[in-house]
């Protein structure tokens, strides 16, 4: 393995960080598909995109984790946004060029990407 | 699945969804253009009954629709370009996969980014299980152990953003050159 005395490095850096970060409780939950469906249709760059863009923009109350198949498989890569006291929002057939838009608009100004949601795409 | 790196990601799900301790990755080269690779767990394994139907495209543990194709489609990636597939599972101990694939075969699907498999494992579930990843070939190993990593963190997790960047460098660093299959 890489030298673990730089992640030593980094654990001093952050314990801080981390300790500050639990307490807050507006936290945003970005959810995707890791099924086999999803991992198929290309789940795994869409959510490196999103650590990516998270990262990049230094958000700090957003977590990105994983869920199973939810059963509408043809529209997989799936994700939620899941922002405290708003509904949840689900897109659809996401792509990794879709990411920054949806973390631009929706994470960080909290307007959805209505185009990109599952409503738009089951309006059609 | 377009390449193995998806299989990767795949498969080791199951053991994430058996509720399994440990999920020991494994990827062995023998220098003459065979993989093996293999998922080892000590989840809540299978019953003979269960295990003996897992190949088939019809059976499933989910409960959202009637098909899971995991198992079947690395079953038939393997079988495709020569390779073999085997499953071995007892109730309370684990289940233990492996495929072995002959990269030589134009028949073979591509190896895919199996590093960014990797990462994905370990980032989406930085709570447990524990991860043992391993590759080796005639001529060099590499592993990656959460344990190890957890140790040196304390309480940091290991979806920080610091973290995961160190966790994409020593990943790519040890595993992609034994990974390339030339």
């Amino acid at each position: 393995m890489k030298s673990l005395a730089e992640l030593e490095a980094i654990r001093a850096k952050t314990l801080e960080k981390v300790a500050m970060r639990k307490e807050g409780d507006d936290a945003v939950r970005i959810v995707v598909g890791m099924a086999t469906c999803g991992i198929a249709a290309g789940a795994r760059p869409v959510m490196l995109k999103f650590v990516e863009e998270v990262q990049k923009r230094n958000l700090q109350n957003v977590t990105v984790s994983q869920t199973g198949c939810i059963g509408m498989c043809r529209l997989e890569p799936m994700l939620d946004v899941i922002m405290p006291g708003k509904e949840k929002v689900t897109y659809v057939k996401v792509n990794p060029d879709m990411v920054s838009r949806i973390v631009a608009e929706h994470i960080v100004n909290g307007r959805p990407v209505q185009e990109y949601t599952i409503g738009a795409a089951e309006g059609k | 699945m377009r390449d193995l790196s998806m299989h990767v990601l795949d498969i080791a799900q199951n053991s994430i969804k058996a509720k399994a301790k440990l999920v020991a990755v494994a990827f062995v080269m023998d220098g003459n253009g065979k993989l093996v690779f293999s998922v080892q767990d000590d989840g809540c394994g299978m019953t003979p009954e269960f295990l003996s139907r897992v190949t088939d495209p019809f059976t499933t543990s989910r409960t959202t629709r009637k098909v899971g194709l995991g198992i079947p489609m690395l079953k038939q990636s393997a079988e495709m370009c020569g390779g073999d597939f085997g499953i071995e599972s007892e109730v309370g101990v684990g289940t233990t996969i492996h495929a072995s694939f002959d990269t030589r075969n134009i028949d073979c699907i591509p190896m895919g980014d199996i590093c960014d498999s990797l990462l994905t494992l370990v980032m989406l579930n930085p709570d447990q299980p524990e991860f043992l990843f391993q590759a080796t070939s005639p001529t060099a190993e590499a592993s990656f152990d959460t344990r190890q990593l957890r140790e040196v963190l304390g309480g940091v997790p290991l979806n920080e953003p610091d973290v995961i960047a160190w966790m994409k460098e020593s990943i790519e660093e040890e595993f992609k050159p034994i990974l390339e299959v030339s």
